[in-house]
């Protein structure tokens, strides 16, 4: 078995690629398909979807933040432990997303609770948010460095907050023209379409 | 809460509580992972492993489980067999773990499993719980399977229809003309149609699944119409 070594602390990949691939290329709604529950129920208005982009850019910053030490200094075969835990690694994040959700959920119950009646079930739901689990494995499967994983994470937040942002959009027109046929989730998925299209095809000719 | 029969159970999951087409949960795996009919079906292997072992354990502990704490326990339940699906697919079938990847330890997340254990396990007996286990594992693998198809069909212009098999002893998703009994099977089973890449990249995932959403709404509102006029309403 080859030798496991910590990656170090700063970044030492090239982070422009990165920040563009999380960001668009490898966008986490529509080209990787993570978080699409949240996705499809709370793109109805530019409000509520604001509010969870908001939400869930600050979690997936922040897990990364905690995930990473806790993977590399703990459950990796390189760690202090030096036993190979790595199977144990889906059960510690989503318990650490989950409690980090928690703490979330209490500090916009306290100061905006507008914005939390408006999130409504699905703040909870982010603990349950593929988007989030997602991007902390896969800085992990990557073996990003810290520095880049939190970039890394960053930058998916806002990928998934410009596609909030782009679908409710689009669907708040469909909600005004009134095209019943279109309405609710089918809606919502020609939208994603339509902006997975102008994504795909534009990076299909601007290479990077 | 009136006794139903087991098998009505399965139906209604399949068909009443189809999990993606009517509760709208669960759709990253569904969308990610169907460009093709091979990993359509090992998705929906590791799901219904996933969902019965979940169904199964939240039901026998439902009246252990304290109300307040009961999502983190059913997250626990859940992570455990994710993690034993994760490292069975991983020994015995390491071309379907890098093919379906990251959506393996993602089913922890899955909407539907926590869903079902909230809605379902959690209020019933062991019994109803395996059939609604069952049932919607049946809807979501043919929600998925149907999707796959569909899209590596037009996508490609070619269907390669693949089985769980043991060949010389190796277990492996081996194509159906190499199983005995199914050898008459074409492989892959060419279609006279220009393939159209969109279909396999992700906006042709979005496209599939709303046509089909379309598909059954225009059905389901046709048949309320008739049942309408059945009972004498004019429209």
């Amino acid at each position: 078995m080859s030798e496991v070594l910590i990656p170090g602390f700063m970044p030492t990949e090239a982070l422009f690629p990165i920040v563009v691939n999380a960001m668009f290329t490898k966008n986490f709604l529509l080209i990787m398909f993570l978080g699409l529950c949240s996705y499809v129920g709370l793109t109805t208005s530019s409000d509520t979807s604001k509010g969870m982009s908001m939400a869930v850019t600050f979690v997936m910053t922040m897990s990364a933040i905690l995930t990473w030490p806790i993977y590399h200094y703990l459950l990796s075969p390189a760690s202090i432990i030096g036993k190979d835990l790595t199977f144990l690694r889906t059960i510690c994040f989503i318990l650490i997303i989950a409690s980090f959700v928690q703490l979330v959920e209490f500090v916009i119950r306290k100061f905006s609770p507008p914005l939390y009646k408006s999130l409504g079930i699905y703040l909870p739901l982010i603990a349950t948010n593929c988007a989030v689990l997602g991007v902390v494995l896969m800085n992990i499967q990557e073996g990003y460095t810290y520095g880049a994983s939190i970039i890394c994470a960053f930058a998916a937040g806002l990928g998934y907050t410009w596609v909030m942002l782009a679908t409710a959009a689009v669907r708040e027109k469909l909600i005004m023209r009134n095209v019943s046929l279109f309405s609710g989730f089918i809606g919502a998925f020609f939208a994603a379409t339509m902006v997975a299209l102008i994504i795909v095809s534009y990076f299909s000719v601007v290479k990077l | 809460m009136a006794k139903k029969s087991f098998v009505g159970e399965i139906i209604r999951g399949i068909i009443k509580d189809n999990p993606v087409f009517v509760l709208v949960l669960g759709l990253c795996p569904v969308l990610a992972v169907s460009t093709s009919f091979a990993n359509a079906l090992g998705m929906a292997m590791a799901f219904t492993f996933v969902m019965l072992g979940s169904n199964i354990f939240v039901s026998l502990l439902r009246k252990q489980i304290p109300p307040g704490v009961r999502i983190p326990i059913f997250i626990l339940i859940i992570c455990t067999f994710v993690t034993m699906i994760d490292m069975i697919l991983e020994a015995f079938l390491p071309p379907m773990y890098e093919a379906l990847g990251i959506f393996v330890p993602l089913i922890v997340v899955n909407c539907i499993v926590i869903g079902r254990a909230e809605a379902f396990a959690n209020r019933n007996p062991v019994l109803p719980s395996i059939a609604d286990g069952i049932g919607i594992s049946i809807g979501f693998a043919a929600a998925l399977i149907l999707l796959g198809t569909i899209r590596e069909i037009l996508g490609t212009g070619a269907l390669k229809l693949m089985m769980l098999w043991s060949e010389d002893g190796k277990l492996g998703f081996y194509p159906l003309s190499n199983v005995p009994g199914f050898s008459f099977v074409p492989n892959p089973i060419e279609f006279p149609i220009e393939p159209a890449t969109v279909m396999i990249t992700p906006p042709g995932a979005f496209l599939t699944i709303a046509a089909l959403m379309l598909l059954f709404k225009i059905m389901g509102d046709r048949k309320r119409v008739k049942q309408l006029k059945k009972e004498g309403y004019e429209i």
